[in-house]
C-alpha cells in the first residue's frame, strides 16, 4: 500500500509519517508536494496547520488541487486540521478565503461564536471530547466522547440537520464541528497523530478503510 | 465544555540526558529521555515539556535527536524549551518534532522575537516562559503584591513586572504562558497560587501553573485556586512519589475536567 502525505510546506509533518508508520509499518509512507505521486498513492493524507491563505498559496504552486480533487473522487483522502477547513466551502481566516468546496459550509473564528472572558480561550489548545454522530468505520475501535488534542483559533459551525456529513462534534464554548466525512473522504479538525492511542486507532482505521465495502 | 486540564510532566535534558534524577521502577536507562517520556505517554500524561539546560552550544543539536527520537514513538503534543535564540532555532526543533517552542530569555532581551517567531510559525506554537520572584507584599505593608521576572536561573531581577509581562507577551502573539514561580521552584511547597491567579486572570492565552509542587493537592490548587489551564510537575512524577493516573484521580475526585 502506498500512503502520500501531502507536503504544503506548512507545519512540520513528522509526526504524522511516524505515527503512520507506526500503525501501519508495511506501507510504503511518503510526504511528497509531487502531483504525480498524490496521484499514483492509493490513499491521502491532507495534513495542515498555521495560516489557510498559505496552505492555498501553496496548493496552487505546486499545482496539486487537480491530483487532490481527483483524489477527493477515487480513493480513501483524509483530512486533518487546516487540511480539513480547506475542504469547506470558505473560510474567513486571512481575509477571507475560498475552499476546495468538498463539503457544504463556512469556517470562522471562534470569537464569531463566544468571548473569551467566559473561559473558552483562542486558540483552544487541549484535549477535547468528540462525540460520535454516526457510525463510520474510522470510528471502529474507538469509544465515543473520547478526548482528542485540538490545537485551532477557526472552527466550522455546525450546519442545518440536512447536512448529513458531520461524523463528529465537540463542544468549546458552543458546539461545533470535529469530523466530517462521505464517500471516500473523512477529515478531523484535531490532530490524531497527537491524540495518543485513540489517535494512532484513528490512523490506522485510515489506513485499513475500504469507503467501497 | 471546558478543556480537560492538562499534566505535563517536565524534564531537563542536559546534553541529551534527563538530569535531576529519574527514578522509575522498571526502567532500564533513566537517563535516557526517549525512555522517560514513553513512561509518561503510557501513563497518560497529556503533554511533555523538555527543557534544553546544556551549557556549552556546541552540543545544542543533541537536543534536536532528542526530539527526534521522542517523536517518533510518542505521539502526544511535545513543548521544547532552552537556548531558543533565534528563528531558525524554532524552525529546527519544529522540524525535529516539537509541537511548540518554549522561548524565555531571549524574550526578555528580544521581546520582538515572539512577535516575529509566532508570525512565521504561528502562535500556537510560541511559548513564552516566565520565571518570576515575588517582590512587594501586600500583607507585608507594601502597596500590592508585586511578581517580577528573574533571568539566568532566578539569579538576575530585570525589574520587569510579570502580570504586565505576561499580558505584554500576549499581545505579542504568545499562544501560551508557562509560568514558573522561582521562589517555590525546588520547595515542594506548592505553586505560588497568587501569582498563577494573577496571570491567569489577566491574559486571553492558556497558562501552565510550574514551580514547587510537592503533592497531588497542590496540583489541584493549580487548577482550582490558581486558574490555570494546565500543571506541570517534574520531581513528584520523576521518583515515582506519584503516578501520572494518580494525579489525574485526584484532579477528578476535585471536579476537575481531565482526560483518562
Amino acid at each position: 500500500m502506498h500512503i502520500a502525505i501531502v507536503d504544503l510546506g506548512v507545519g512540520n509533518l513528522r509526526s504524522v509519517h511516524q505515527a503512520l508508520i507506526t500503525v501501519a509499518p508495511d506501507a510504503h509512507i511518503e510526504i511528497t508536494h509531487d502531483p504525480a505521486i498524490v496521484e499514483r498513492a492509493d490513499r491521502v493524507v491532507l495534513p495542515g496547520q498555521g495560516a489557510i491563505e498559505t496552505w492555498f498559496e501553496s496548493l496552487r504552486e505546486y499545482k496539486l488541487e487537480t491530483s487532490i480533487r481527483e483524489a477527493a473522487s477515487q480513493k480513501p483522502l483524509f483530512g486533518i486540521c487546516v487540511g480539513m477547513q480547506a475542504m469547506f466551502d470558505h473560510s474567513d481566516e486571512d481575509g477571507g478565503v475560498a475552499g476546495l468546496g468538498l463539503f457544504t459550509g463556512q469556517v470562522r473564528h471562534f470569537s464569531q461564536f463566544h468571548k473569551t472572558e467566559i473561559g473558552f480561550k483562542v486558540p483552544q489548545m487541549g484535549w477535547n471530547q468528540v462525540k460520535q454522530t454516526q457510525d463510520h468505520p474510522m470510528w471502529q475501535g474507538i469509544a465515543d466522547q473520547r478526548h482528542f488534542y485540538f490545537l485551532h483559533s477557526y472552527c466550522v459551525n455546525v450546519p442545518d440537520s440536512s447536512a448529513n456529513y458531520v461524523q463528529g462534534l465537540a463542544d468549546y464554548g458552543h458546539e461545533y464541528v470535529a469530523a466530517v466525512g462521505a464517500d471516500n473522504v473523512f477529515a478531523v479538525q484535531f490532530h490524531p497523530e497527537k491524540s495518543h492511542d485513540d489517535g494512532l486507532q484513528l490512523l490506522k482505521n485510515f489506513t485499513q478503510w475500504n469507503p467501497r465495502a | 465544555m471546558p478543556l480537560a486540564k492538562r499534566i505535563i510532566p517536565c524534564l531537563d535534558v542536559d546534553d541529551g540526558r534527563v538530569v535531576k534524577g529519574v527514578n522509575f521502577v522498571g526502567i532500564r536507562d533513566a537517563g535516557d529521555p526517549v525512555e522517560v517520556a514513553k513512561r509518561y505517554n503510557q501513563q497518560g500524561a497529556d503533554e511533555i515539556t523538555f527543557l534544553d539546560i546544556t551549557a556549552t552550544s556546541s552540543n545544542r543539536d543533541t537536543i534536536l535527536h532528542v526530539v527526534e527520537d521522542v517523536a517518533s514513538e510518542v505521539f502526544i503534543p511535545l513543548t521544547v524549551g532552552g537556548g531558543v535564540r533565534e528563528l531558525a532555532d524554532v524552525h529546527r526543533l519544529l522540524n525535529a518534532g516539537a509541537d511548540k517552542i518554549a522561548v524565555n530569555s531571549t524574550a526578555v532581551f528580544k521581546p520582538e522575537f515572539v512577535r516575529e517567531a509566532s508570525k512565521h510559525f504561528g502562535s500556537q506554537c510560541i511559548v513564552v516562559a516566565i520565571d518570576a520572584k515575588q517582590t512587594a507584599w501586600a500583607e507585608r505593608g507594601d502597596e500590592a503584591d508585586r511578581w517580577e521576572i528573574f533571568t539566568h536561573g532566578g539569579r538576575k531581577p530585570t525589574g520587569i513586572d510579570a502580570v504586565a509581562w505576561a499580558q505584554k507577551m500576549t499581545d505579542l502573539g504568545a499562544g501560551e504562558i508557562l509560568l514558573t514561580s522561582m521562589d517555590g521552584d525546588g520547595t515542594k511547597a506548592g505553586y505560588d497560587l497568587k501569582l498563577t491567579r494573577a496571570v491567569s486572570e489577566s491574559v486571553s492565552i492558556p497558562v501552565i501553573a510550574s514551580g514547587g509542587v510537592g503533592n497531588l493537592t497542590h496540583l489541584v490548587e493549580g487548577i482550582t485556586l490558581g486558574g490555570a489551564d494546565a500543571v506541570l510537575a517534574a520531581s513528584i512524577f520523576h521518583f515515582g512519589e506519584y503516578t501520572v493516573p494518580e494525579a489525574k484521580a485526584a484532579m477528578r475526585a476535585a471536579g476537575i475536567e481531565v482526560r483518562l
